[in-house]
């Protein structure tokens, strides 16, 4: 008896793996599914990276400086010498400061009041105003913070060498990314991602096309069973996806100077159980949907724009509305790169990821149980 | 009796449908219907569209639950047994159902295996089927590039490589022309010449000349079985044209 079960479960294996082999003659022959595989993982991690990238360089800036005295000059001098500004205009009037924007000439204008130096000298107070384009918000915000950090920190030099009496300096230290480096933001977000999409998108859509194509209705006359087709067609997915953590992971480290601070033994942890939440939910969707098309709409609607807005990835959770939190606490990414930052940038632990890893642990226990109940349903 | 044993069927009898019933909530799709099918015999199951026939044979394969009534196929319970049908069964869907973009050994292999037909046995009757089809040389080429008409024999013997004892067919030649339909048909003859029992279904009225018996479904009921001959004669016509058209005359639901 234990015999017969012995060579039943060998040949299942061997049913099973001749379906994965299958599965993977479907990849290695679609030149669409290759480009989208080993291309544009590549692809996104430079366009966000490096092309997107919201570090702020080279940034020309205008002054007006009616007072022209030592500190004024110093303050412009040292914007300049490093490599974040560039001096492009001095305009002879405050009213000069739209029009150099209008022409696009600048993105920041810096003026500064009358009597600038002896004003901060006899009554510790003078003005400095940083006029920024604000129809890119994001590039403005992050260029004034430059140029105030800067401007702050030559008046607490100032302050030391007792030219000026009395100063209070806000002090402005950004934590983990001193530079600011934008690529460190955005591996952790480009990788949740990248995983979402190859694991929950392919996989959807190469199931839909097997129930469009009619060959999963033989499958499913036939001996083998239901589950291991589901099943093989995970596989291969989850092996290109392994391939793709590490090509980023190798990319984002040696050229990209992302570190790894933490453990790397919990940051692939994370990422294989992250990649069984998004395995599970293509599943899910094969199951919900019969064609491609719709499948293929629903992984970049209803998974990949969540995750573009919602996640963390590009904007600040902390900054949304109570409602839109809610939303982006039920995105597996929005936990995967939350504990990819920790992991990566600030070097945390395990200890700093539980939360975050038995979140998903439960996301992908609860979403294996609805998508196999709900694939039984459908042979009914 | 247990569970797994075989139901006492006549030994020439491989289908037997009892009052077999299929409902969505208020829709009758499959109306009790009663037959037999004989071992090795080619059964035309026909009907206009929507008459039921696909519903009553996906019942039959197992990708479907009856809601009353019982059937068996090859001696097991269609509700109770799927998993022995199905070693027993082969089926042709009415999509073309191969893998495009694997070659036509490929193709071969995996339903082979999917079927559990012992892999020394594989490569030898991979060859054998090829020269009898005269695919020699289009053992490594893809399937997408073969004519529809070459997929379709492919795809029947295929169906039947691993030997069941049924193979079901469900309209194997849409849209492909009548020379090579005939075609088709000699490969049936052949596979119920070695014993294979064919069930098929159809709208071309020419191929149920070629059946066995037909059974010719109106609104979920089987209006009619017999062979074609004597349906003929009972229904005082020239040819299973005009016996089906009699019969459809009265349907309530119209394709």
């Amino acid at each position: 008896m234990e015999k017969m079960n012995l060579q039943k479960a060998a040949e299942n294996w061997k049913f099973f793996m001749a379906f994965v082999r299958k599965e993977f003659h479907h990849i290695f022959r679609d030149k669409t599914s290759m480009l989208i595989l080993l291309v544009m993982p590549i692809l996104m991690l430079v366009l966000f990276g490096y092309a997107l990238n919201t570090e702020v360089k080279n940034s020309k800036f205008a002054v007006y400086d009616p007072s022209k005295d030592e500190v004024t000059r110093s303050m412009v001098e040292k914007l300049q010498i490093n490599n974040y500004f560039i001096l492009k205009k001095v305009l002879n009037n405050a009213s000069e400061a739209e029009t150099a924007f209008k022409k696009g000439e600048v993105s920041m204008v810096i003026v500064f009041s009358d009597h600038f130096y002896e004003n901060l000298l006899h009554g510790g107070y003078a003005q400095i105003q940083l006029l920024a384009d604000g129809s890119d918000p994001n590039t403005a915000s992050i260029i004034t913070t430059y140029a105030s950090t800067i401007l702050s920190s030559y008046q607490l030099e100032l302050m030391k060498i007792g030219k000026i009496p009395y100063q209070i300096t806000p002090e402005v230290k950004l934590l983990y990314n001193p530079s600011m480096v934008a690529a460190y933001n955005f591996v952790p977000g480009v990788m949740g991602m990248i995983l979402l999409l190859i694991c929950a998108m392919m996989t959807s859509v190469s199931i839909t096309r097997e129930k469009e194509r009619g060959t999963m209705e033989v499958l499913l006359v036939s001996p083998m069973k239901p589950l291991y087709v589901i099943l093989s067609k995970a596989v291969p997915y989850f092996f290109l996806s392994l391939v793709n953590l590490a090509t980023i992971l190798l990319i984002a480290h040696f050229i990209m100077h992302v570190p790894i601070a933490g453990s790397l033994f919990w940051l692939l942890t994370i990422s294989l159980v992250y990649i069984f939440v998004c395995l599970t939910l293509g599943l899910l969707i094969s199951t919900i949907v019969d064609t491609q098309m719709a499948a293929l709409i629903i992984s970049a609607i209803g998974l990949m724009m969540p995750v573009m807005l919602m996640s963390g990835m590009m904007f600040p959770i902390e900054n949304m509305p109570v409602y839109i939190r809610w939303i982006s606490d039920i995105i597996p990414a929005r936990w995967y790169i939350e504990a990819i930052r920790k992991l990566m940038i600030m070097g945390l632990g395990f200890k700093a990821i539980i939360q975050e890893l038995s979140i998903l642990v439960g996301m992908g226990i609860i979403l294996i149980v609805i998508s196999l109940r709900k694939f039984k349903i459908r042979l009914e | 009796m247990s569970k797994h044993d075989p139901i006492l069927m006549p030994d020439d009898t491989v289908i037997l449908a009892r009052d077999l019933t299929k409902t969505y909530g208020d829709f009758t799709a499959v109306d009790h219907i009663n037959f037999e099918v004989h071992k090795g015999e080619i059964f035309g199951f026909l009907g206009a569209n929507g008459a039921g026939k696909t519903t009553a044979m996906r019942m039959l394969c197992g990708l479907s639950k009856s809601s009353s009534g019982q059937a068996w196929v090859a001696g097991y319970d269609i509700n109770r047994q799927t998993e022995q049908i199905k070693k027993r069964i082969g089926y042709m869907s009415q999509k073309f159902a191969l893998y495009e973009d694997l070659e036509v050994w490929e193709n071969i292999r995996l339903y082979a295996g999917i079927y559990g037909v012992p892999e020394r046995e594989i490569g030898p009757k991979t060859d054998e089927l090829l020269h009898r089809l005269g695919f020699e040389n289009e053992k490594k080429v893809l399937v997408k590039s073969l004519p529809l008409g070459w997929k379709q024999k492919l795809s029947f013997s295929v169906a039947i490589f691993h030997e069941p004892s049924i193979v079901f067919l469900d309209e194997p030649t849409g849209g492909v022309d009548p020379a090579t339909r005939r075609q088709f048909w000699e490969l049936i003859y052949q596979a119920a010449d070695r014993g294979i029992t064919i069930f098929v279904t159809t709208h071309y009225m020419d191929e149920a000349e070629y059946c066995d018996r037909v059974s010719i479904m109106v609104d979920g009921r089987i209006d009619a079985l017999d062979s074609p001959g004597n349906l003929k004669k009972a229904y005082g016509a020239k040819n299973m044209d005009e016996v089906f058209h009699q019969l459809a005359r009265g349907a309530r639901r119209k394709g």
